[in-house]
Protein backbone atom coordinates (compact mmCIF):
# COMPACT_ATOMS: atom_id res chain seq x y z
CA UNK A 1 0.00 0.00 0.00
CA UNK A 2 1.51 3.34 -0.94
CA UNK A 3 1.38 6.49 1.13
CA UNK A 4 -1.42 8.12 -0.85
CA UNK A 5 -3.69 5.15 -0.36
CA UNK A 6 -2.71 4.99 3.28
CA UNK A 7 -3.59 8.66 3.72
CA UNK A 8 -7.03 8.31 2.17
CA UNK A 9 -7.67 5.23 4.28
CA UNK A 10 -6.50 7.19 7.31
CA UNK A 11 -8.97 10.01 6.64
CA UNK A 12 -11.59 7.33 6.20
CA UNK A 13 -10.83 6.14 9.71
CA UNK A 14 -10.80 9.65 11.19
CA UNK A 15 -14.17 10.58 9.77
CA UNK A 16 -15.65 7.15 9.24
CA UNK A 17 -17.06 6.37 12.65
CA UNK A 18 -14.80 3.36 13.30
CA UNK A 19 -15.55 2.33 16.86
CA UNK A 20 -12.13 0.86 17.75
CA UNK A 21 -10.42 3.96 16.37
CA UNK A 22 -12.52 6.31 18.48
CA UNK A 23 -12.02 4.12 21.54
CA UNK A 24 -8.25 4.60 21.25
CA UNK A 25 -8.66 8.37 20.88
CA UNK A 26 -11.09 8.43 23.79
CA UNK A 27 -8.80 6.48 26.12
CA UNK A 28 -5.86 8.73 25.25
CA UNK A 29 -7.84 11.85 26.04
CA UNK A 30 -9.27 10.39 29.25
CA UNK A 31 -5.84 9.34 30.54
CA UNK A 32 -4.12 12.58 29.61
CA UNK A 33 -6.91 14.87 30.86
CA UNK A 34 -7.07 12.98 34.16
CA UNK A 35 -3.31 13.31 34.57
CA UNK A 36 -3.42 17.03 33.77
CA UNK A 37 -6.27 17.67 36.20
CA UNK A 38 -4.46 15.75 38.95
CA UNK A 39 -1.18 17.54 38.22
CA UNK A 40 -2.94 20.92 38.32
CA UNK A 41 -4.71 20.14 41.60
CA UNK A 42 -1.38 19.21 43.18
CA UNK A 43 0.98 21.43 41.22
CA UNK A 44 -0.74 24.82 41.44
CA UNK A 45 -0.81 25.01 45.25
CA UNK A 46 2.58 23.28 45.51
CA UNK A 47 4.16 25.71 43.05
CA UNK A 48 2.63 28.70 44.85
CA UNK A 49 3.85 27.37 48.18
CA UNK A 50 7.34 26.90 46.78
CA UNK A 51 7.23 30.47 45.49
CA UNK A 52 6.41 31.95 48.89
CA UNK A 53 8.08 29.59 51.35
CA UNK A 54 11.63 30.16 52.57
CA UNK A 55 13.38 27.11 53.94
CA UNK A 56 16.87 25.58 53.84
CA UNK A 57 17.36 23.68 50.61
CA UNK A 58 14.72 25.67 48.72
CA UNK A 59 17.18 26.37 45.92
CA UNK A 60 17.92 22.65 45.56
CA UNK A 61 14.20 21.86 45.38
CA UNK A 62 13.72 24.46 42.63
CA UNK A 63 16.63 23.05 40.64
CA UNK A 64 15.24 19.53 41.09
CA UNK A 65 11.74 20.50 39.96
CA UNK A 66 13.08 22.45 36.98
CA UNK A 67 15.26 19.48 36.08
CA UNK A 68 12.33 17.06 36.30
CA UNK A 69 10.58 19.04 33.56
CA UNK A 70 12.94 17.17 31.26
CA UNK A 71 12.32 13.77 32.85
CA UNK A 72 12.39 11.24 29.99
CA UNK A 73 8.95 9.60 29.73
CA UNK A 74 10.47 6.11 29.64
CA UNK A 75 12.19 6.80 32.97
CA UNK A 76 8.93 8.07 34.48
CA UNK A 77 7.31 4.89 33.18
CA UNK A 78 10.08 2.76 34.65
CA UNK A 79 9.72 4.39 38.08
CA UNK A 80 5.95 3.91 38.13
CA UNK A 81 6.42 0.36 36.86
CA UNK A 82 8.77 -0.48 39.72
CA UNK A 83 6.43 1.07 42.29
CA UNK A 84 3.33 -0.69 40.94
CA UNK A 85 4.83 -4.02 39.96
CA UNK A 86 3.82 -7.06 41.97
CA UNK A 87 6.93 -6.89 44.16
CA UNK A 88 6.89 -3.09 44.40
CA UNK A 89 5.65 -1.03 47.37
CA UNK A 90 2.20 -0.48 45.83
CA UNK A 91 2.05 -3.80 44.00
CA UNK A 92 -0.86 -5.02 46.08
CA UNK A 93 -3.13 -2.43 44.47
CA UNK A 94 -2.93 -4.36 41.20
CA UNK A 95 -2.77 -1.19 39.13
CA UNK A 96 -0.04 -2.18 36.70
CA UNK A 97 -1.24 -2.44 33.08
CA UNK A 98 -4.41 -0.46 33.80
CA UNK A 99 -5.40 3.04 32.66
CA UNK A 100 -4.99 4.16 36.29
CA UNK A 101 -1.28 3.34 36.14
CA UNK A 102 -1.03 5.37 32.95
CA UNK A 103 -2.65 8.33 34.67
CA UNK A 104 -0.14 8.07 37.51
CA UNK A 105 2.81 7.95 35.11
CA UNK A 106 1.59 10.92 33.09
CA UNK A 107 0.84 12.90 36.25
CA UNK A 108 4.48 12.38 37.17
CA UNK A 109 5.47 13.86 33.81
CA UNK A 110 3.15 16.85 33.95
CA UNK A 111 3.59 17.73 37.63
CA UNK A 112 7.11 19.21 37.38
CA UNK A 113 6.01 21.44 34.50
CA UNK A 114 3.03 22.77 36.44
CA UNK A 115 5.03 23.25 39.66
CA UNK A 116 8.02 24.89 37.98
CA UNK A 117 6.03 27.34 35.86
CA UNK A 118 3.64 28.14 38.72
CA UNK A 119 6.56 28.77 41.06
CA UNK A 120 8.18 31.23 38.65
CA UNK A 121 4.93 33.04 37.82
CA UNK A 122 3.74 33.33 41.40
CA UNK A 123 7.14 34.49 42.60
CA UNK A 124 7.18 37.31 40.04
CA UNK A 125 3.59 38.27 40.79
CA UNK A 126 4.22 38.22 44.51
CA UNK A 127 7.17 40.55 44.08
CA UNK A 128 4.79 43.02 42.50
CA UNK A 129 1.87 42.53 44.92
CA UNK A 130 3.68 41.85 48.17
CA UNK A 131 3.38 45.21 49.89
CA UNK A 132 -0.23 45.77 48.92
CA UNK A 133 -1.24 42.29 50.05
CA UNK A 134 0.72 42.67 53.29
CA UNK A 135 -1.04 45.98 53.84
CA UNK A 136 -4.34 44.07 53.60
CA UNK A 137 -3.08 41.44 56.02
CA UNK A 138 -2.60 38.82 53.29
CA UNK A 139 0.82 37.47 54.21
CA UNK A 140 2.24 33.97 53.82
CA UNK A 141 -0.15 31.36 52.47
CA UNK A 142 -3.06 33.80 52.77
CA UNK A 143 -1.65 35.53 49.68
CA UNK A 144 -1.87 32.38 47.55
CA UNK A 145 -5.54 32.51 46.41
CA UNK A 146 -5.11 36.09 45.15
CA UNK A 147 -1.87 35.24 43.37
CA UNK A 148 -3.24 32.09 41.71
CA UNK A 149 -6.34 33.92 40.53
CA UNK A 150 -4.39 36.88 39.15
CA UNK A 151 -1.99 34.52 37.42
CA UNK A 152 -4.83 32.52 35.91
CA UNK A 153 -4.17 33.28 32.24
CA UNK A 154 -0.46 32.62 32.47
CA UNK A 155 -1.08 29.51 34.57
CA UNK A 156 -3.46 28.20 31.92
CA UNK A 157 -0.48 28.22 29.58
CA UNK A 158 1.49 26.10 32.05
CA UNK A 159 -1.31 23.55 32.25
CA UNK A 160 -1.69 23.42 28.49
CA UNK A 161 2.06 22.87 28.14
CA UNK A 162 1.66 19.92 30.49
CA UNK A 163 -1.24 18.64 28.42
CA UNK A 164 0.90 18.87 25.29
CA UNK A 165 3.68 16.86 26.88
CA UNK A 166 1.39 14.14 28.20
CA UNK A 167 -0.63 13.70 25.03
CA UNK A 168 2.49 13.31 22.88
CA UNK A 169 4.52 10.94 25.03
CA UNK A 170 4.66 7.23 24.32
CA UNK A 171 7.28 5.77 26.64
CA UNK A 172 5.54 6.03 29.98
CA UNK A 173 2.12 4.78 28.92
CA UNK A 174 3.70 1.94 26.96
CA UNK A 175 5.68 0.67 29.96
CA UNK A 176 2.97 0.91 32.61
CA UNK A 177 -0.04 0.36 30.36
CA UNK A 178 1.30 -2.47 28.26
CA UNK A 179 -0.49 -1.40 25.05
CA UNK A 180 -3.31 -3.88 25.55
CA UNK A 181 -5.79 -3.62 22.68
CA UNK A 182 -9.11 -2.15 23.75
CA UNK A 183 -7.89 -1.51 27.29
CA UNK A 184 -4.65 0.44 27.55
CA UNK A 185 -3.89 1.19 23.91
CA UNK A 186 -3.49 4.94 23.38
CA UNK A 187 -2.91 6.95 20.21
CA UNK A 188 0.86 7.08 20.68
CA UNK A 189 1.34 3.42 21.61
CA UNK A 190 -0.96 2.38 18.78
CA UNK A 191 1.03 4.45 16.27
CA UNK A 192 4.28 2.84 17.45
CA UNK A 193 2.80 -0.66 17.17
CA UNK A 194 0.84 -0.26 13.93
CA UNK A 195 3.76 1.37 12.14
CA UNK A 196 5.99 -1.57 12.97
CA UNK A 197 3.23 -3.97 11.89
CA UNK A 198 2.75 -2.06 8.65
CA UNK A 199 -0.83 -0.90 9.29
CA UNK A 200 -0.15 2.58 7.98
CA UNK A 201 -3.76 3.85 7.71
CA UNK A 202 -4.42 3.38 11.44
CA UNK A 203 -1.05 4.89 12.38
CA UNK A 204 -1.55 7.82 10.04
CA UNK A 205 -5.13 8.37 11.14
CA UNK A 206 -4.10 8.55 14.77
CA UNK A 207 -1.20 10.79 13.78
CA UNK A 208 -3.63 13.18 12.11
CA UNK A 209 -5.75 13.32 15.28
CA UNK A 210 -2.63 13.92 17.41
CA UNK A 211 -1.44 16.76 15.20
CA UNK A 212 -4.91 18.32 15.23
CA UNK A 213 -4.90 18.04 19.00
CA UNK A 214 -1.49 19.73 19.25
CA UNK A 215 -2.65 22.56 16.99
CA UNK A 216 -5.80 22.88 19.04
CA UNK A 217 -3.82 23.14 22.28
CA UNK A 218 -1.63 25.84 20.78
CA UNK A 219 -4.64 27.76 19.55
CA UNK A 220 -6.18 27.65 23.02
CA UNK A 221 -2.86 28.70 24.60
CA UNK A 222 -2.61 31.63 22.22
CA UNK A 223 -6.21 32.61 22.89
CA UNK A 224 -5.65 32.40 26.65
CA UNK A 225 -2.71 34.79 26.49
CA UNK A 226 -4.66 37.18 24.26
CA UNK A 227 -7.66 37.13 26.55
CA UNK A 228 -5.31 37.61 29.49
CA UNK A 229 -3.70 40.65 27.91
CA UNK A 230 -7.10 42.12 27.14
CA UNK A 231 -8.75 41.59 30.51
CA UNK A 232 -5.86 41.51 32.94
CA UNK A 233 -3.25 43.75 31.39
CA UNK B 1 -22.61 49.35 65.74
CA UNK B 2 -19.19 50.17 64.46
CA UNK B 3 -16.60 50.63 67.14
CA UNK B 4 -15.46 54.24 66.83
CA UNK B 5 -12.50 53.99 69.18
CA UNK B 6 -9.71 56.14 67.75
CA UNK B 7 -6.33 54.59 66.98
CA UNK B 8 -4.75 58.04 67.41
CA UNK B 9 -2.61 59.52 68.73
CA UNK B 10 0.24 57.62 67.14
CA UNK B 11 3.45 57.77 69.06
CA UNK B 12 6.66 56.91 67.23
CA UNK B 13 9.71 56.58 69.43
CA UNK B 14 13.37 56.04 68.59
CA UNK B 15 12.61 54.36 65.27
CA UNK B 16 15.83 52.79 64.03
CA UNK B 17 16.51 50.50 61.12
CA UNK B 18 19.74 48.85 60.14
CA UNK B 19 20.44 46.77 57.06
CA UNK B 20 23.73 45.48 55.74
CA UNK B 21 25.63 47.17 58.55
CA UNK B 22 24.24 50.58 57.62
CA UNK B 23 21.96 52.61 59.82
CA UNK B 24 19.22 53.76 57.46
CA UNK B 25 16.94 55.20 60.11
CA UNK B 26 18.29 56.59 63.33
CA UNK B 27 16.05 57.30 66.28
CA UNK B 28 13.13 58.96 64.54
CA UNK B 29 10.39 60.02 66.93
CA UNK B 30 7.23 62.05 66.60
CA UNK B 31 3.64 62.07 67.72
CA UNK B 32 0.69 62.16 65.36
CA UNK B 33 -2.61 63.63 66.48
CA UNK B 34 -5.93 63.37 64.72
CA UNK B 35 -6.59 65.26 61.50
CA UNK B 36 -4.53 67.27 59.06
CA UNK B 37 -1.85 66.42 56.55
CA UNK B 38 1.66 65.65 57.68
CA UNK B 39 4.35 65.65 55.00
CA UNK B 40 7.55 63.65 55.28
CA UNK B 41 10.18 65.36 53.20
CA UNK B 42 13.89 64.99 52.68
CA UNK B 43 16.39 63.84 50.07
CA UNK B 44 16.41 60.34 48.58
CA UNK B 45 17.51 57.81 51.15
CA UNK B 46 16.61 60.04 54.08
CA UNK B 47 14.24 57.41 55.44
CA UNK B 48 10.78 58.71 54.44
CA UNK B 49 9.55 55.46 52.92
CA UNK B 50 11.04 53.38 55.71
CA UNK B 51 9.27 55.50 58.30
CA UNK B 52 5.93 55.12 56.51
CA UNK B 53 6.34 51.36 56.11
CA UNK B 54 7.20 50.88 59.76
CA UNK B 55 4.28 53.00 60.92
CA UNK B 56 1.99 50.90 58.69
CA UNK B 57 3.49 47.67 59.99
CA UNK B 58 4.99 46.46 56.72
CA UNK B 59 8.50 46.47 58.19
CA UNK B 60 9.83 45.92 61.68
CA UNK B 61 12.22 48.46 63.13
CA UNK B 62 15.59 47.22 64.42
CA UNK B 63 14.90 49.32 67.49
CA UNK B 64 12.26 51.75 68.61
CA UNK B 65 8.55 51.59 68.78
CA UNK B 66 5.42 52.42 66.81
CA UNK B 67 2.66 52.88 69.33
CA UNK B 68 -0.97 53.33 68.31
CA UNK B 69 -3.56 54.28 70.92
CA UNK B 70 -5.05 50.85 70.19
CA UNK B 71 -2.73 47.89 69.64
CA UNK B 72 -1.45 47.75 66.03
CA UNK B 73 -4.08 50.32 65.05
CA UNK B 74 -6.66 47.55 64.80
CA UNK B 75 -10.14 48.15 66.18
CA UNK B 76 -12.69 45.36 66.27
CA UNK B 77 -10.56 43.24 63.95
CA UNK B 78 -10.27 45.99 61.34
CA UNK B 79 -7.00 47.73 60.61
CA UNK B 80 -7.80 51.42 60.74
CA UNK B 81 -4.77 52.61 58.79
CA UNK B 82 -4.12 52.04 55.10
CA UNK B 83 -1.34 52.76 52.65
CA UNK B 84 -1.05 53.96 49.06
CA UNK B 85 2.20 53.32 47.24
CA UNK B 86 4.27 55.34 44.83
CA UNK B 87 3.55 52.91 42.03
CA UNK B 88 -0.06 51.81 42.55
CA UNK B 89 -0.37 48.04 42.93
CA UNK B 90 -3.26 47.06 40.67
CA UNK B 91 -4.54 43.50 40.67
CA UNK B 92 -5.22 41.93 37.27
CA UNK B 93 -8.93 42.54 37.63
CA UNK B 94 -11.47 45.28 37.02
CA UNK B 95 -11.39 48.50 39.01
CA UNK B 96 -14.43 47.34 40.93
CA UNK B 97 -12.92 43.91 41.65
CA UNK B 98 -9.80 45.62 42.97
CA UNK B 99 -11.84 47.41 45.61
CA UNK B 100 -13.93 44.33 46.42
CA UNK B 101 -10.79 42.23 46.84
CA UNK B 102 -9.35 44.62 49.42
CA UNK B 103 -12.63 44.73 51.32
CA UNK B 104 -12.89 40.93 51.30
CA UNK B 105 -9.29 40.64 52.49
CA UNK B 106 -10.00 42.72 55.58
CA UNK B 107 -13.00 40.54 56.34
CA UNK B 108 -16.11 42.53 55.43
CA UNK B 109 -19.36 40.74 54.63
CA UNK B 110 -20.49 40.54 51.02
CA UNK B 111 -23.22 43.14 51.37
CA UNK B 112 -20.89 45.56 53.17
CA UNK B 113 -18.30 45.07 50.44
CA UNK B 114 -20.73 45.86 47.66
CA UNK B 115 -22.15 48.90 49.39
CA UNK B 116 -18.75 50.35 50.21
CA UNK B 117 -17.40 49.64 46.73
CA UNK B 118 -20.29 51.45 45.07
CA UNK B 119 -19.87 54.33 47.52
CA UNK B 120 -16.14 54.62 46.87
CA UNK B 121 -16.52 54.66 43.09
CA UNK B 122 -19.30 57.25 43.32
CA UNK B 123 -17.48 59.33 45.90
CA UNK B 124 -14.56 59.90 43.56
CA UNK B 125 -16.44 59.98 40.26
CA UNK B 126 -15.04 56.67 39.04
CA UNK B 127 -18.27 54.75 38.49
CA UNK B 128 -17.70 54.82 34.71
CA UNK B 129 -14.39 53.04 35.20
CA UNK B 130 -15.84 50.27 37.40
CA UNK B 131 -15.62 47.45 34.85
CA UNK B 132 -12.35 48.53 33.23
CA UNK B 133 -9.34 46.25 33.77
CA UNK B 134 -7.38 48.20 36.37
CA UNK B 135 -3.99 47.63 34.79
CA UNK B 136 -5.11 49.07 31.49
CA UNK B 137 -6.11 52.38 33.07
CA UNK B 138 -3.81 55.43 32.94
CA UNK B 139 -1.31 56.07 35.71
CA UNK B 140 -3.48 58.81 37.13
CA UNK B 141 -6.61 56.66 37.08
CA UNK B 142 -4.71 53.83 38.76
CA UNK B 143 -3.50 56.07 41.58
CA UNK B 144 -7.00 57.51 42.05
CA UNK B 145 -8.35 53.96 42.18
CA UNK B 146 -5.69 53.04 44.73
CA UNK B 147 -6.83 55.94 46.91
CA UNK B 148 -10.51 55.09 46.42
CA UNK B 149 -9.68 51.48 47.35
CA UNK B 150 -7.95 52.68 50.51
CA UNK B 151 -10.86 55.03 51.30
CA UNK B 152 -13.34 52.16 50.96
CA UNK B 153 -11.61 50.48 53.89
CA UNK B 154 -12.59 53.53 56.00
CA UNK B 155 -9.14 54.16 57.45
CA UNK B 156 -8.61 56.71 60.17
CA UNK B 157 -5.03 57.23 59.01
CA UNK B 158 -3.84 57.01 55.41
CA UNK B 159 -0.15 56.72 54.58
CA UNK B 160 0.92 57.77 51.11
CA UNK B 161 4.39 57.18 49.69
CA UNK B 162 5.03 59.83 47.04
CA UNK B 163 1.60 59.27 45.51
CA UNK B 164 2.04 61.68 42.61
CA UNK B 165 5.74 61.37 41.76
CA UNK B 166 4.98 59.37 38.62
CA UNK B 167 2.01 61.42 37.45
CA UNK B 168 1.63 64.33 35.04
CA UNK B 169 0.42 67.71 36.36
CA UNK B 170 -3.23 67.08 35.47
CA UNK B 171 -3.36 63.74 37.24
CA UNK B 172 -1.40 65.17 40.15
CA UNK B 173 -4.04 67.87 40.59
CA UNK B 174 -6.84 65.29 40.58
CA UNK B 175 -5.04 63.23 43.21
CA UNK B 176 -4.42 66.32 45.33
CA UNK B 177 -8.12 67.18 45.14
CA UNK B 178 -8.92 63.68 46.39
CA UNK B 179 -6.48 64.08 49.26
CA UNK B 180 -7.99 67.44 50.23
CA UNK B 181 -11.43 65.83 50.22
CA UNK B 182 -10.15 63.08 52.52
CA UNK B 183 -8.62 65.69 54.79
CA UNK B 184 -11.93 67.55 54.91
CA UNK B 185 -13.61 64.30 55.95
CA UNK B 186 -11.24 64.06 58.87
CA UNK B 187 -8.94 61.33 57.58
CA UNK B 188 -5.45 61.85 58.98
CA UNK B 189 -2.95 61.86 56.11
CA UNK B 190 0.77 61.16 56.32
CA UNK B 191 2.54 61.47 53.01
CA UNK B 192 6.09 61.37 51.74
CA UNK B 193 6.66 63.85 48.95
CA UNK B 194 9.45 65.29 46.85
CA UNK B 195 7.21 67.99 45.43
CA UNK B 196 7.68 71.09 47.59
CA UNK B 197 4.82 72.89 45.84
CA UNK B 198 2.57 69.99 46.77
CA UNK B 199 3.77 70.06 50.36
CA UNK B 200 2.96 73.78 50.57
CA UNK B 201 -0.48 73.20 49.02
CA UNK B 202 -1.51 70.22 51.14
CA UNK B 203 0.47 69.86 54.31
CA UNK B 204 -0.19 71.38 57.70
CA UNK B 205 2.95 70.00 59.23
CA UNK B 206 6.34 69.03 57.90
CA UNK B 207 8.69 66.36 59.17
CA UNK B 208 12.07 66.93 57.56
CA UNK B 209 14.31 63.87 57.48
CA UNK B 210 17.94 63.77 56.48
CA UNK B 211 20.26 60.77 56.46
CA UNK B 212 17.89 58.71 58.58
CA UNK B 213 17.32 61.28 61.27
CA UNK B 214 14.40 63.59 61.97
CA UNK B 215 15.89 67.07 61.65
CA UNK B 216 12.84 69.30 61.87
CA UNK B 217 9.21 68.99 62.90
CA UNK B 218 7.36 72.21 62.20
CA UNK B 219 4.16 73.72 60.82
CA UNK B 220 4.45 73.96 57.03
CA UNK B 221 4.55 77.75 56.77
CA UNK B 222 7.13 78.07 59.53
CA UNK B 223 9.27 75.36 57.96
CA UNK B 224 9.42 77.04 54.58
CA UNK B 225 9.72 80.62 55.87
CA UNK B 226 12.16 80.10 58.67
CA UNK B 227 13.81 76.70 58.56
CA UNK B 228 15.66 76.22 61.82
CA UNK B 229 18.55 74.04 60.67
CA UNK B 230 21.22 74.63 58.05
CA UNK B 231 20.26 71.36 56.35
CA UNK B 232 16.63 72.39 56.06
CA UNK B 233 17.61 75.84 54.79
CA UNK B 234 19.79 74.23 52.13
CA UNK B 235 17.04 71.73 51.23
CA UNK B 236 14.41 74.44 50.90
CA UNK B 237 16.79 76.55 48.82
CA UNK B 238 17.15 73.54 46.52
CA UNK B 239 20.77 72.92 47.37
CA UNK B 240 22.32 69.54 47.81
CA UNK B 241 22.19 68.41 51.38
CA UNK B 242 25.16 66.56 52.82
Amino acid sequence: MDVTQALSAAFGLVFGGDHAFYAIVGLSLTVTLSAVVLAALIGLPAGALLALARFPGRGAVIVLVNGLMGLPPVVAGLIVFLVLSRSGPLGSLGLLFTPAAMVVAQTLLVLPIVIAITRQLIEDLHGEYREHLASLGLTGIRAIPTLLWDGRFALATAILAGFGRASAEVGAVLIVGGNIAGYTRTMTTAIALETSKGDLPLALGLGIVLIALTLGINAVTYAASRVGARFAG
Amino acid sequence: MRDTTSILPLSVEGLTFEAGGKRLLDGVGFALARGGVTALIGPNGSGKSLTLRMCHGLMRPSAGHVGWAVADGIVGGLKRHAMVFQKPVMLRRSARANILHALAAIGLSRSDRNARCVAALERFGMTDLATRPARLMSGGEQQRLAIARAWAMAPEVLFLDEPTSQLDPGATRQVEEMLLALKAEGVTLVMASHDMGQVRRLADRVLFLNRGGLVEDAPTSAFFETPASAEARAFVAGDLVW
